[in-house]
């Protein structure tokens, strides 16, 4: 059993309400923060631990707050990312549904550090209930000393503000986070100027992921080394996966970067397994964007090692043979799905989600779904398969914002590693339509890399 | 960091295709690039030097960065927007020699050409087009798309304005213009992604004294002069610099004319396609000099308006024509590769100014022109 840092009192009735959050030992980081150190020393307990950006990037937060402009005489803000959009992902979700305080204490202590006298909470729009949720937690930690003026006599003035979106993807980048929090339509901005100089009204500021700010607790609580400790090389701590698909057990889960992907999908301290004795066909291990794998490379690297649940392993072998952590949105798929469908689905929502402020994004996405779309019903052409990995070579990386890669990335890994079934459906249109590939040789063992 | 740009002033030096040039700091790649024109300079489709603020939505003008600075020579891994990143010293960019550019760019002329319609022989645009500039100069011959094109309604925006959102390539440069030139903007994007769109939310808003300017900064022909609509094509008319005292603007316009009638008034636009500027400020035009004033006696004639060679409106041989500059030497590194770049080069033709000939052209004309030449 992993251990447990941020879910460990999630069970803990009403565990919502203040008090009881409180007498778990609740806003104790706090104290330690705002009574015993000074900002900089947080930044540096945050940089030895390691922590990484759980929003999908896994970029490194000490190193994050480090870029942060500090001029004299303009504030800084400090954004939350709870515009948790991605498909398979909605691990933020549960943590603010059922431990709202851990957010606004891992806010308040990221807000001394950063000197954010005003932060943000910007969540998706369809998460209406949770807003109340916070907004809740936030007046009960008003109420009682933890935020407004001179919090605990240090000097330090913060306040937490929750906005809601207007249910559009898009606001998770960040630069069209902050568009929309402003007040705009959310179109990404053009970087550089990076958030860090720029950004909530032309100030310099931070976005976090949620479950980024969360980690901060067990960090100042335990010390930066200590955090350090738990996990594999440099990823640190513990992450959330939110587990979805063909699973017994769907749900999120707090592991701690030691277990293997298949330990994962397969005991029954974590997925359980596979449903109706089905075959694992393919997986897609850290939310819709990322790389999906087939069953043969998910659970070994093309080296022929273990795949562990970790920033590093997940990521081995790059492009060609890996995937990525991402988000943490693991999406489990058994033999009797199709991996075309499945593309399209996501094809199609990559669509609607565009802005639409650049060309390629804008009339790539439409134009691959399209084309997926004929290719499932039996209406597609080889050369279409060529022609799709065109188009997402083209988008990728040519747009201004990580949604135009975030499109293409999973048409083109359906089609670096499942070839055979997009030929297929294009070699048997009829048949394609009555039912799917089935597991294929997508399970075998792979052959040993020639050396 | 803007503040340790300010305090260095000194010329900072980029290489662009092999040509270096010396620029202030704060220039952008692109406006590096027009320094030294011609071909090494990346086509710009929502760009609009003008306009602050725009750019960097089109993606055509993304070049390599092989060298980020002297300080830094690590390449950039991605293509950049080049009128969106500013130079640093001893940058080196790659435009016209980089395979990947020239790749990445054919395939944004491709995804903008996507949903637009083929509708140029009945586009007011057509012939000051710059998409089909880009689309010729960048693009591939056919489209490998087979499916039905995005279609909209044409809409009149307002009283003197049609928007054809079927053409518009959503550059932003239209909202600029009333966030800019206008005292309050009333439209702007709705929807987002494919069927994103430009509207008005109350219809036929647009009544601004310089909302006409919209229409001169539209890079295709989605925003229409309704004055002019369907009256000739444009390389049929004769343009013609003239200029009057106007109250609200700078009065200096192109008349577009046909005989002594004027069909059309512009702005005055610069090898760029931009609005000139006179005295560093834009030369902006209000409506009533765009859309009243059609009589040759509104205005004081100036003379012929000079036409970039490479714009089929020169086909008409105006006076004074603009060749454009030739860098092909430069950026081969001093060869000079034997191309055929232009076939007015090699032909006897174009030495032959043929509005300054009394009559119809003849052989005869031809050949005294070539001896006289030579």
């Amino acid at each position: 059993m992993g251990r447990k840092l941020l879910l460990e009192k999630a069970q803990v009735e009403n565990i919502r309400s203040y008090e009881v959050y409180r007498k778990q030992g609740g806003y104790r980081s706090v104290e330690k923060a705002l009574k015993t150190l000074s900002p900089d020393q947080v930044t540096e307990e945050v940089k030895k631990s390691g922590l990484r950006g759980r929003g999908g990037a896994g970029f490194p937060t000490g190193m994050k707050w480090s870029f942060l402009a500090k001029p004299t005489g303009v504030p800084r803000y400090l954004v939350v990312n709870a515009d948790e959009s991605e498909p398979g992902t909605f691990k933020d979700r549960y943590l603010m549904e059922f431990i709202p305080h851990l957010l606004i204490e891992g806010m308040i202590t990221s807000s001394y550090a950063l000197g954010s006298n005003r932060s943000y909470i910007y969540i998706r729009g369809e998460y209406a209930w949770i807003t109340h949720i916070l907004e809740q937690a936030i007046e009960e930690a008003r109420q009682h000393g933890w935020l407004g003026k001179n919090i605990l006599g240090s000097g330090f003035d913060c306040d937490i503000y929750v906005q809601r979106g207007a249910g559009a993807y898009i606001c998770g980048e960040e630069t069209a986070l902050l568009e929309s929090l402003e007040g705009k339509r959310g179109n990404p901005r053009i970087k550089p100027p990076f958030p860090a100089v720029k950004g909530l009204w032309g100030c310099p500021t931070v976005v976090n992921n949620v479950e980024t700010i969360a980690a901060l607790v067990p960090i100042i609580n335990e010390g930066g080394e200590e955090y350090a400790k738990i996990g594999v090389g440099k990823s640190t701590g513990t992450k959330l996966i939110s587990a979805c698909g063909n699973i017994n057990k769907p749900g999120v889960y707090e592991i701690d970067m030691t277990i293997s992907v298949e330990e994962f999908i397969f005991s029954d301290e974590y997925c359980g397994g596979i449903p109706q004795g089905k075959k694992l066909k393919a997986c897609i291990p850290g939310g819709s964007s990322v790389p999906i794998l087939p069953a043969n490379l998910l659970l070994k690297t093309a080296k022929g090692e273990t795949r562990m649940m970790n920033y590093e392993s997940l990521a081995d072998g790059g492009f060609a043979s890996g995937s990525m952590m991402g988000s943490g949105g693991f999406i489990v798929m058994d033999d009797s799905q199709c991996v075309v469908r499945h593309t399209y689905t996501l094809a199609r929502f990559y669509r609607h989600e565009s802005c639409g402020q650049c060309s390629p994004c804008r009339e790539g996405t439409g134009w691959m779904e399209k084309i997926l779309w004929n290719l499932e019903t039996g209406k597609g052409r080889s050369s279409d398969i060529d022609l799709l990995w065109d188009i997402q070579r083209k988008i990728e990386g040519n747009t201004i914002c990580p949604l135009g890669d975030a499109a293409a990335w999973p048409v083109a890994a359906a089609i670096r590693h499942f070839r055979d079934e997009f030929e297929w459906h294009v070699t048997h249109p009829e048949e394609a339509q009555k039912r799917n590939y089935g597991l294929a040789h997508y399970a075998d063992p792979l052959l040993a890399p020639v050396a | 960091m803007a503040d340790e740009i300010k305090k260095t002033p000194a010329p900072l030096k980029v290489t662009i295709d092999n040509i270096t040039v010396e620029v202030p700091a704060g220039t952008t790649i692109l406006n590096a690039a027009r320094q030294i024109g011609g071909d090494v300079t990346p086509p710009a489709m929502c760009y609009y030097s003008k306009l602050e603020g725009s750019g960097g939505k089109c993606r055509t003008c993304l070049v390599e960065v092989a060298a980020g600075s002297a300080a830094d020579p690590r390449p950039m891994p991605k293509l950049v927007a080049s009128c969106r990143t500013t130079v640093m010293d001893g940058m080196v960019v790659k435009n016209i020699t980089s395979e990947r550019v020239q790749e990445a760019r054919a395939g944004v002329v491709e995804f903008l050409l996507l949903n637009h319609p083929l509708d140029c022989p009945v586009c007011d645009q057509a012939g000051e087009c710059h998409l089909q500039d880009l689309g010729y100069e960048h693009g591939k011959e056919g489209t490998r798309y087979q499916f039905d094109r995005r279609t909209f309604e044409k809409e009149d925006i307002g009283p003197t304005i049609q928007l054809h959102m079927n053409r518009c390539i959503l550059c932003y440069r239209c909202t600029y213009v009333a966030d800019q030139l206008t005292d309050n903007r009333v439209h702007g994007i709705l929807d987002r992604g494919d069927h994103a769109n430009i509207s008005t939310h109350i219809s036929k808003a647009i009544d601004n004294n310089f909302s006409g300017n919209m229409i001169d900064v539209c890079p295709v022909g989605a925003l229409t002069d309704k004055t002019f609509r369907f009256k000739n094509r444009v390389w049929f008319t004769k343009p013609v610099d003239a200029h009057r005292d106007c109250p609200d603007c700078c009065g200096k316009v192109t008349l577009w004319q046909r005989g002594d009638e004027v069909l059309r008034v512009t702005a005055r636009k610069d090898e760029w396609g931009e609005v000139q500027s006179y005295e560093g400020k834009p030369g902006w035009i209000c409506n009533t000099c765009r859309f009243e004033k059609k009589a040759a006696t509104d205005w004081v004639i100036e003379g012929p308006t000079t036409v970039n060679r490479h714009s089929v409106i020169s086909q008409g041989h105006y006076l004074g024509m603009q060749k454009p500059k030739e860098t092909i030497q430069e950026v081969m590194s001093g060869l000079n590769p034997r191309l055929l770049m232009d076939i007015h080069d090699v032909s006897e033709v174009n030495k032959l100014e043929l509005s300054q000939l009394p009559g119809a052209a003849t052989s005869a004309n031809f050949k005294n022109e070539s001896t006289k030449s030579e």
